[in-house]
Formats: C-alpha cells, structure tokens, sequence
C-alpha cells in the first residue's frame, strides 16, 4: 500500500496510486481542506506543497508524491499564524472562501520563493488561481503585506 | 434620541413583501419558552438565546455563499440586544420555517431581515432590562443596557447578562401583535456600519470551514452521474460491466430522466456507485450509454442566436408605452439604431454542486450547500415520495453561489440515491458536468432605436428584447418574460424619455434557464446603458451630461400609475420608490471619484453606465486600454453605490469588488455555446472566467444613505459591461454590441 508523508507525518494510503493525490487527501485520508474544482490543473483550488513547491493536487497521483513531502492547508500552520494566513485575515479576503486555501498555498510557496516579488511576479505567480467571488484585488494586497511582514 | 416604534403586527408584515408575508410574520414571532420554570436559557424567539454563561447564540437563517450574510444579520440582531460581539455565537439554521424566509436569492436578506433582526434584539434586550429591574427590585426606566451588562443608572451597579438568563426566562413575552419597543439611536450603534470581519474567516484561511463538499457520514458512498448530453435526453440502454470492474466502483443505478421541462427535478442518468469520487469518475468513463437525445438534439446556438435577433426585429408584445413612439422617431432630427446580444453563461461557482444524503426509514437528511433549505426539502419530499416534514436539510456553507444553489436538483440526485442504494450517498459534480448541464443565464437580444431633437435632446426610446424565461425551465409553453423578469433593465428604465415604449418578443427554450448573478439585468442594462452612450455619442455630447440629461430631474417614477405591470423586486413603491435623485447622485459620484474628464493616455479611455436594480443605485466608470492587438485591460473600476442603509461596509464593498470582476468576466471572456444539442465548452479552459491578471484597481464608494436597505449582492453586476464596452467606444470609436467582446475587432488596421 502506498505511503504519504503529509504535513510531518507517515500516512499509509488505502488506494490505487494512480489515484490523483487530491481525492486521496479528501476521501481516503479524510483532510477536506484542500479543495476540487476543477480536475484538470485549471483552477487552483487544489494547491497543496511537494517539497515546498506549489502543485496542483488534482493532476497528481499519489505515486508521482510518494516519496516528497506534502503539505495541505491544514499543515501550513497549526494555528493560522503563517504570515499569508495572518495577512488573508486582515485584508478580510474571503468571500465564499472555498477557493482561498489554494489561494493561500500558491501564495506561501511563491513567497518562499520570492520573498520581495514585483506587482506583476504577484499577478504571474497567482494567475493560474481562480476566484468566482472576484477576491483578487485583496489577494493581491494581502500577499504584499505578507512580503514585508515574512 | 431614542426612536420609539410602536409595532402593530401590519407594520411588521408590511413593505408589501407579498408571499413572503408569513416567512416574515413566522420569523421574528417571539416563541414561547417552554417550561421556563426549568428552562435556565433565554430565547425570546427563534433568531437568538442566552446561556447563563451569558453566551449568546443567533441564529443565521439565510444561507452563506460569500456575501457575509451570516455574520451582518447576527450583527443588527447583537447589536439591537447590546451583545458584546466576543460573546456571540452564531449557529447556521436548519431549513425550517419557523425562521421566515430562508431562499437567499435576490439581493433582499438584509433588506427583509434588517427589522425582524432588529426587533428580535431589542426585544431580547428589554426583556434584559426588565429581568434586572426584577432582581434588583428597581423601576425598569432605570436599568439601562450597555453592552453586555444592565445598568441600574442611579446606583451605576451592574449585572452581566449571564446573571439575568435566567430571570428573564420566567419573564412573559411580549406580544408579537402589539410590542413597544425601543430601538438603540444610531449614536450607539455598535456594530451596524461598523467594518466586521465575518465569523468564518479563520477556518476558512485554516481550511476547516465545511462546505457542501465536504460532508462526510459514516458509511458514506461516493457517486458521479453521467447525465444525457442533450437536455431533455434519455437513456435508451446502458451497460456497465466495465465500469463495474474499476476498483471501487460498487454498483451502477440509473435515475430516471425527469420530462422536461425538468424544474428542480433531477436530469436523471446513470450513476456509479464507488468507495470514492475518483473511482466513481473513473468508473464513468467506461460506462457505454445509448441516449435518447430527445427534441433537443439539434439545439444550435448559432442558429438559435439567429433565431433570437430576428424576432427582435419584429414588433412585440408592448410591456410599457407612453406617447407615440413610431411618429417621434420617424420626425426625430437623429435617429439611430442598435442590436445587442449577451449569451447564455455558466454559473461555475468554485465549489460544483455536490451534496450528501442520508435517506432511512422513510425520513430523509441532507447536508446541503443550498440557498434554499426549504424549497430543497419540499422538492426532496416530491422526489422521494415522503412528507416535508421527514425532510431536514442542513445548510452547509456554499462555496460560491451566484443563483446556481438555488436549484436543488443534485440535492435530490443524492437522496434519490441513498433511497435506492438504502445507505448515505454523496453525489459530486465534476466542473464539466457543471459547465454543460447548469441553468444558465439568459441567452438574450435586443434592438433598441432612440431619436434626438436638433438640439440633441432625446425624444423617443424603443426598447425590444427577446430572452428564454426562467419559467420555462418549470412550464411547457412559456415564450415571454414575466413582469418579474422585465423589470430587470426594460420597464424600469428611468429616463425621461415622453415618448417610450418596451416590447418583449417570443422565443421557446432549450436548456434549463435560471437565476445568475442580477439575472436580467445583466443583458438589459447592457443594452440600456450602452445604447444611452450611443445617443450621446449621436447628439454629440459627454457621457455623464448627457446621462444627467436623459434621467432628466429628481423625482419619483410611478410606474404602476403609468398602467406598468411593474413588480418593484417585490418591494412597496412607497418604501422603495424608484428615485431619479439617488440615480443621479451615484453617477455625480462615479464621475467625480474616477476623475472624469481627466486626460489619459492615447487608446485609454473611460466608459460610465449608470443603473438601478435589486433596488440599489449604481454607477461604475471603468477605465479600458485597448492595445494595437485588440488586447483589453482594465486599468481602473469606479463604483459608486447608494444601497440605502448598509450593515457591514467591509462586505459591501466586498461585494463590488467582485461585482466588477463578475462583470468583466461576462464582459470579455464567459461563453456557453450548443452545437447538436450538446454544450460545447467543457471545463476552465475553455469556459472563460476573470483571473487576476485583469483585475483592475477597484474603488467603491458607499452612499452613506439612511434610505430602507436596498441588495448588495447582485446590484454590482450590471452597469460593468457597458461600462468597459463605453470605455472601448472612447478609446476607439468601436462600439461592442456583442458579448463577450471580441477582440479582433479592436486590432488596428496597420496589424491587420
């Protein structure tokens, strides 16, 4: 049976590891944080980190992660106290928020990467997230403030 | 000072609100608590109660899809009682009718619940009062609350509201019919116009909020239905021995197709039955199904646009007229014409329709991500054969609504199938099969023709739309719009116009059609707002002159009076009048924040559309570059909003953020097309929306208005698209009639 490491733990995961990692994660595993939306890698919604890097959970199976460490949502901070989350908070950025733990995702791993990014890096790195509701305008103000505060 | 109301039960119901009278009277009714003697905790009706800790918990009945509506309502409610917010609980309500009204759709929770949450805290709060005036033996004029906490004025002693649950438990209640009750003066307004962050906000950033997706039940099956591609299609036959071979996969079942027009009943199919939503999706692709198509298997858009503008060209049913129109058109000094088409769009909420069901014994349970718990329940009970009263819906979070969860059918999908399967089912959308099988918006067209005096004044107005009504999802036969549905942007038109007349054109349906985002003002104040632009390009003056002009003076607009069958958003005229000096003010304020007539750049240009719906004013003045390729950005968004009175800023503005995004992904990317009866896009790639990389700089500015609550949800919408498409006219003299904008044309010449 395939093995996981998510968020610091060893997971064993009762599934065909062609499974995509997402429906491992919600189903399988039971962590509902990390959301569907689309299933083809268009969307976002699904974000999660291998190796610290941003991936869409939905176009990978479980046996492309064996072997890499998973972060979801649930394992960004155990208390909403990493910066994106403290910077999500308070430009009050949800709506619906069922997009915003991808959101919040894409956003810690391009920090990571580019602590000190240009308005147009933000705008790069976050353009492959969708948000019905329409929250870029504050994503993109919450992600600056993350900057300076990381 | 202090506003004293005395309530009659009339004044109560009032505001018209028609059917929802009973929804409103059973709302904010005080219910008796029973047994009080033993009954240690405060309800003084069903919205709200009291622990001794001195926990409060409200209830927030209407359902929450991203506008903050569970956190504004428990607001007014806490801040009429004088809660201290740290100590507020708010739970989400069943679907129940004990709550009044509970279909979150149309803009109106805060404007039908502001009172009743309001009069539910106050009488919480007096009932408070007067449990202090009791323990301390003391005139009740002298117990005052401040928040939290009694005061007894003349000694400055105190009592926490905890200590008080339980006196003011034995209290009598007072009557719903005749109630005196005082309200707090807006002074000491606590919470109300106060920016809040919504009571969700950290699960959501921590991932534990719950959505309809994430229900999980224990013995829980996943199910992926493969449903006809062709609305009103049938299955003929099925086989599922490869599907059934996938590991996983349990079982296949077929749901009978419902005969359409199928309203809220589910499409029917074939569903496959797995230990997971993957294996069930899995399992979907080796079913091998013959359908039926059924009478729509030609629907073409192409051929049905077509279809659309012709009728439009012929005269119409007339839903409102005064002076002659053809005689002032044919001696008009100018006269001009124009044709608009919006297309039918996909809701495509980021959470797809998914539910999970539990039906045993004859009750039913469902965790649903609906707008309309009760309405579920009654087409779950239809469904399954059982009463409503066996059915409970529990209201999860939605992630993302825009009118799509007002529909239940996938919530019966998923009861239909637990009754069958006699085990919890959760049944899960892919985004395709939300894609090709929504109600969606309105395909609509529409001709409009306009004549200007010598001096460039307006002196007629012809306004002809042709569009697939909502009722035609649920009757046979429906070929016009309903008054409801005109008065989105054609009979309202607010223009002082003396000759005017508004035609509907008939048209039959081929797929389901349903509420989207400000529904029909989304094509109509296209045409409207557009075609405004265009008269005033023809009599050759400035956009918002001309508007100020064509809206003519402050006044009041009684269209019943002129014979306009003229629902007014279910709304007394008298409360909510259509007021041509709140009109006037957005666009004064739009065109004054957004620095109208300032200089911009060569191929830059602002655009303004001026609009009322949801019984909100609104202005936007969107700023366009238009590159020499054609490309479109959005540099700049003005809204400019008066919704009367307002409950939580932050969201409201919230709200028009997103409302600008919504509008310019219907203005420059979103497209639903059918070609043999089948839809044609198939997920995101395909099925356009607004990314961030469009997202202009967006600013809203709030009316500080004291007028009765207007929508905030939906009222956004509208006035965006004509407002970039009257940007791209000045910034290149093209005129875009035809949603969404096809960039081609806005190349220049030396590209082509």
């Amino acid at each position: 049976m395939p093995q996981l490491r998510i968020n610091g733990q060893t997971l064993t995961v009762d599934a065909d590891p062609q499974m995509p990692l997402l429906w491992a994660i919600r189903d399988v595993l039971g962590m509902t944080g990390t959301k569907f939306g689309c299933g083809v890698g268009a969307c976002g919604a699904c974000t999660i980190h291998l190796d610290g890097n941003a991936t869409r959970s939905c176009i990978t199976t479980i046996s492309d992660a064996a072997g890499h460490e998973i972060t979801t949502i649930e394992g960004l901070s155990h208390d909403g106290s990493h910066p994106v989350q403290k910077a999500w908070v308070s430009h009050n950025v949800p709506q619906c928020g069922y997009c915003q733990p991808g959101q919040i995702m894409q956003a810690a791993a391009f920090l990571k990467e580019t602590p000190k990014p240009t308005d147009q890096q933000i705008v790069d790195a976050m353009a492959g997230n969708i948000c019905r509701c329409g929250t870029y305008q504050r994503i993109r103000a919450a992600i600056k403030s993350a900057a300076e505060a990381i | 000072m202090t506003d004293i109301v005395k309530l009659d039960r009339r004044e109560i119901l009032g505001a018209g609100a028609g059917v929802f009278v009973l929804g409103v009277y059973a709302g904010f009714r005080p219910f008796p608590v029973a047994n009080a003697a033993e009954n240690t905790s405060f309800a003084p009706n069903v919205y709200v109660s009291m622990d001794e800790t001195g926990t409060v918990t409200i209830v927030a009945h209407r359902s929450e899809m991203g506008t903050g509506i569970r956190t504004g309502l428990p607001m007014v409610l806490a801040d009429e009682m004088d809660a201290d917010w740290a100590r507020v609980k708010v739970v989400q309500a069943d679907g129940d009718a004990k709550y009044g009204d509970q279909n979150t759709d149309g803009s109106r929770s805060v404007r039908q619940f502001y009172q009743p949450m309001r009069v539910a805290g106050a009488t919480a709060r007096q009932m408070l009062e007067q449990a202090a005036s009791r323990i301390w033996n003391v005139s009740v004029d002298d117990c005052q609350a401040v928040k939290h906490t009694v005061v007894h004025t003349p000694t400055g002693r105190t009592l926490d509201y905890g200590a008080l649950a339980k006196v003011a438990a034995t209290l009598p209640l007072p009557q719903a019919d005749h109630m005196e009750l005082t309200f707090k003066p807006r002074s000491k307004w606590l919470y109300v116009d106060t920016p809040m962050p919504i009571v969700d906000l950290q699960d959501i950033v921590q991932g534990k909020a719950k959505y309809g997706i994430d229900t999980e039940v224990p013995g829980m099956k996943h199910a992926s239905i493969e449903r006809c591609p062709v609305y009103g299609g049938k299955v003929k036959s099925y086989d599922a021995a490869e599907a059934l071979k996938v590991p996983g996969v349990e079982q296949v079942v077929e749901i009978p197709a419902t005969p359409i027009p199928s309203g809220f009943m589910p499409l029917g199919g074939i569903a496959v039955i797995a230990s997971n939503t993957w294996a069930a999706q899995q399992g979907r692709t080796k079913l091998k199904i013959d359908w039926d198509y059924g009478p729509n298997a030609k629907f073409d858009t192409t051929a049905y646009r077509a279809e659309l503008e012709s009728v439009a060209q012929k005269p119409g049913r007339i839903v409102r007229t005064q002076g002659n129109v053809d005689q002032s058109l044919q001696s008009a000094a100018k006269r001009i014409s124009a044709d608009y088409f919006v297309p039918h769009l996909a809701h495509s909420p980021m959470e797809v329709p998914a539910c999970a069901a539990s039906v045993a014994n004859g009750k039913c349970i469902a965790w649903a991500p609906s707008q309309n718990p009760q309405g579920a329940a009654e087409v779950l009970a239809n469904a399954l054969g059982i009463k409503q009263s066996d059915v409970t819906i529990h209201t999860t979070l939605l992630g993302g609504g825009f009118g799509r969860k007002s529909k239940p059918d996938f919530i019966a999908e998923a009861a239909v199938l637990s009754q069958k399967l006699n085990a919890p089912v959760k049944v899960t959308w892919t985004r395709e099969d939300e894609i090709k099988h929504d109600y969606y918006h309105a395909i609509c067209a529409q001709h409009l023709e306009g004549g200007l005096d010598s001096n460039g004044r307006p002196t007629a107005w012809l306004h002809r739309t042709v569009f697939p009504a909502i009722e035609a999802t649920f009757q046979p036969g429906v070929i016009y719009g309903s008054a409801g549905e005109l008065q989105q942007g054609v009979t309202d038109v607010p223009y002082a116009i003396s000759n005017l007349r508004c035609e509907n054109g008939p048209i039959g349906n081929h797929v389901r059609i349903g509420w989207y985002r400000s529904v029909y003002n989304i094509p109509h104040a296209f045409a409207v707002c557009s075609f405004a632009d265009e008269m005033a390009s023809a009599a050759g003056k400035d956009p918002v002159e001309f508007l100020r002009a064509l809206i003519g003076s402050p006044r009041h607009i009684d269209l019943k009076a002129m014979g306009v069958d003229y629902p007014n958003y279910g709304a007394s005229m008298e409360e909510y009048p259509i007021d041509t000096g709140r009109l006037l003010n957005v666009l004064n304020l739009a065109a004054t924040k957004s620095g109208w007539g300032s200089a911009l750049p060569e191929r830059h240009a602002r655009g303004i559309a001026v609009h009322r719906s949801f019984l909100t004013y609104v202005a936007v003045v969107a700023q366009v570059a238009v590159g020499h390729d054609g490309q479109i950005t959005v540099p700049r968004i003005d809204l400019a909003l008066d919704a009367g009175q307002i409950v939580n800023p932050d969201r409201v503005r919230a709200q028009f953020e997103g409302a600008a995004i919504m509008g310019i992904s219907n203005a420059l990317y979103s497209n639903i097309t059918a070609k043999q009866g089948q839809i044609e896009q198939t997920n995101f790639t395909d099925y356009l929306v607004a990314r961030t990389d469009i997202t202009p700089e967006t600013h809203v500015h709030i009316v500080d208005s004291h007028a009765p609550p207007g929508g905030v949800g939906e009222p956004g919408v509208p006035p965006v698209a004509p407002a970039i498409c009257n940007a791209i006219f000045a910034a290149t003299g093209k005129r875009i009639r035809s949603l969404p904008i096809d960039t081609s044309m806005l190349q220049t010449a030396s590209l082509n």
